[in-house]
């Protein structure tokens, strides 16, 4: 009983959630905190910490999450099943469509159009994450002055061998954590 | 060779997943090096593509953009091993952390480094961001960045639904290139 309310619980998550992980958060603590009682509010606010620590999707972590707390390993793969149902069928029935018909002219209109919508989307979060990285929070503070100097030096790094020497965006990260663990230690 | 088909889109999107860090799109910038770039699996426009219908589409970005891209290599079967090469990190490391996610919450050295991985992290989808910039002004029209212009506002400062803007650009993308075809006839 309880696999088969995670499922449909995380399947509407995974189906109503468009745009990216923060799109799915309220969804989550919706159907989570809210109306099943799963997690409590310090949990679900575990989890958003753990997700943003760990890789993956913010839906696919906190579907695990939940699972696990709730039902054990068998509940986490049933939520994350659950909550990649919905695009499974919804993007390969569109893959379907995209193979057969992409060279007609209307379909490439509208991918057309999708781009610079797509790209005002990520330029939106990427402002939040560069937000993020130098203040520590997600709204710009009152005080520009409280920027982390480290965070900037690394960001700039990051974007300059990014933009300039096409490197691997795996070994930024992963140097910039490096980095991270090493400055913040020493100061 | 089938075989060894698969088994490399398993490997490689279970290696690309387990680096996605921040957020699902990451994931893009990474399938772009491997796919387009190491493998040529697919080619630069059916990548732009794959990003706009996996970040339109409800759902997790990095599995909508996985079964795209498994079901252009390799069909049907092709798109459900790469899902499950994008699920079984995150999967695995949650199930493995939850048991001490409070310890690994207040470890300081793991914050510490998602702390420089953050910046770092916010330079890789600023790059994205400045790369499909440029391939939007490459077009050398003024409606595609009009577009971008409106719809950046539209998300950033007037909270607009994103399925509307989705709508909206996909019905304007549409007529633009209805015009074109038109004047290109005529």
């Amino acid at each position: 009983m309880i696999l088969l309310e995670l499922f449909w619980s995380f399947f509407q998550i995974g189906l109503f959630s468009i745009g990216g992980g923060y799109a799915a958060l309220p969804l989550i603590q919706q159907q989570a905190v809210d109306l099943h009682g799963w997690l409590t509010m310090t949990q679900f606010t575990d989890i958003m910490t753990i997700a943003e620590m760990t890789p993956g999707p913010i839906a696919i972590n906190s579907a695990t999450f939940v699972g696990i707390q709730t039902a054990g390993l068998p509940g986490a793969v049933i939520a994350t099943l659950g909550c990649i149902f919905p695009s499974c069928v919804i993007v390969l029935c569109l893959s379907y469509i995209y193979r057969k018909y992409k060279n007609l002219s209307v379909l490439q209109g509208i991918l057309g159009g999708l781009r610079p919508a797509v790209t005002a989307m990520i330029a939106s979060a990427a402002v939040t994450m560069v937000i993020m990285a130098f203040y520590g929070q997600r709204t710009l503070p009152a005080d520009p002055g409280a920027i982390d100097p480290v965070a900037v030096v690394i960001f700039a790094a990051g974007l300059l061998v990014l933009q300039l020497k096409n490197v691997d965006p795996i070994k930024v990260m992963a140097c910039a954590g490096a980095a991270g663990a090493l400055i913040y230690m020493v100061i | 060779m089938e075989k060894g088909l698969y088994k490399k889109l398993f490997l490689s999107t279970f290696q690309l997943s387990a680096c996605t860090f921040g957020g699902g799109f990451v994931i893009i910038p990474l399938m772009r090096r491997k796919f387009v770039r190491e493998l040529h699996w697919i080619s630069e426009q059916e990548m732009m593509d794959i990003t706009a219908i996996a970040q339109s589409s409800p759902g997790a970005i990095a599995v909508n953009a996985s079964v795209m891209t498994g079901y252009q290599i390799a069909g049907f079967p092709g798109a459900m091993i790469a899902v499950l090469g994008t699920v079984l990190p995150p999967l695995l490391i949650i199930s493995v952390i939850s048991f001490f996610y409070r310890q690994f919450r207040d470890s300081l050295i793991v914050s510490l480094v998602m702390r420089g991985m953050l910046a770092g992290v916010a330079a890789v989808v600023c790059d994205v961001v400045i790369n499909m910039l440029r391939s939007i002004c490459s077009q050398k029209r003024i409606f595609p960045i009009l577009m971008f212009v409106l719809a950046f506002a539209a998300v950033r400062f007037f909270g607009v639904n994103i399925i509307l803007i989705i709508l909206v650009c996909g019905l304007f993308g549409a007529l633009d290139r209805k015009i074109q075809d038109k004047e290109a006839k005529a």
